[in-house]
């Protein structure tokens, strides 16, 4: 698509206070572009989750998003442990997230399935031991 | 409501926005220390009520474009998530009160909980 656009960010790993500097950044892009508030929320959303994902499970990775007039498509890519069984993941409640991450208000299994919600389609591509990449696309509402 | 109202019912100490207290307005608020929840539930809710102190909290807030952030128990925001609201022009207070009470009093004064996501839609 001539008039599509694509950002890359890596995610720190080490520090779970900056999470969500990502998805700041880009809910602050999109405003500027003009998008609809209810796909910018969405996209905040899913995004600030799968980053925290990210931070809390796989020790940082990258993020890429693309816009273009239709679709936003985000790709998170992990060189993380994996995803065992992703079923199981996906449902509401399970979480494997440490004492720290919980005090600290998450790891309650929310975001997989919150993710999935946010989005029009989610694919989750998982390797125990490689990595995780989970992409999204979101329709421009 | 008034933010200034929420400030005055709860004699809450502002953080930041303290100039803007008259012009914001919230309809509906959210008690909750579970981020994960707020992520997954909060629909139109412009005040946060937690006993959490952390970034992560103002975080969550600026993705659910919430206005307000009350911390609950005299918990105090530190300076990182000061400049962070300031950025954001998100009004952070702090009240005495516990959890329950605070959002009790706010309740009583006429300021509701609205619908979780899956009701309201
Ligand atoms: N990128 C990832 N790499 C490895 N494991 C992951 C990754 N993302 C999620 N998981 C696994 O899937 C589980 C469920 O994830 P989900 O986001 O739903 O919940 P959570 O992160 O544990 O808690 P919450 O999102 O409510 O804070 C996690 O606990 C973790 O075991
Ligand atoms: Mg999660």
């Amino acid at each position: 698509m001539s008039n599509s656009m694509v950002f890359r960010y890596d995610v720190d790993g080490d520090d779970f206070t900056l999470a969500g500097e990502i998805s700041s950044k880009v809910k602050k892009r999109l405003k500027q572009l003009g998008l609809p508030p209810e796909t910018i929320r969405k996209v905040a959303i899913a995004m600030y989750e799968a980053e925290i994902n990210m931070v809390i499970h796989a020790n940082g990775g990258t993020i890429t998003v693309e816009v273009s007039p239709e679709t936003i498509h985000i790709i998170f890519a992990d060189r993380g442990p994996g995803i065992p069984d992703i079923d199981k993941a996906m449902e509401e409640g399970f979480s494997t997230a440490s004492h720290e991450v919980r005090e600290l208000g998450f790891g309650a299994g929310m975001g997989l399935p919150n993710i999935k919600k946010n989005s029009d389609k989610m694919t989750i591509d998982t390797k125990v031991g490689e990595g995780t990449t989970i992409e999204l696309w979101m329709e421009v509402c | 409501m008034e933010l200034k109202k929420v400030q005055e019912i709860l004699d809450a100490t502002v953080y930041t926005g303290g100039d803007r207290l008259e012009e914001m307005q919230v309809m509906e608020a959210c008690g909750s220390d579970l981020m994960s929840d707020v992520l997954a539930f909060v629909k139109e809710q412009g005040l946060l009520l937690t006993g959490l102190q952390n970034l992560q909290v103002v975080r969550t807030a600026e993705m659910m474009d919430m206005e307000a952030i009350v911390f609950v128990r005299g918990k105090v925001p530190n300076e990182e998530m000061i400049a962070a609201a300031e950025r954001m022009e998100m009004v952070l207070m702090t009240t005495e009160l516990p959890m329950f009470t605070a959002c009790g009093l706010l309740y009583e004064n006429g300021l509701h909980g609205g619908k979780a996501v899956e009701d309201g839609e």
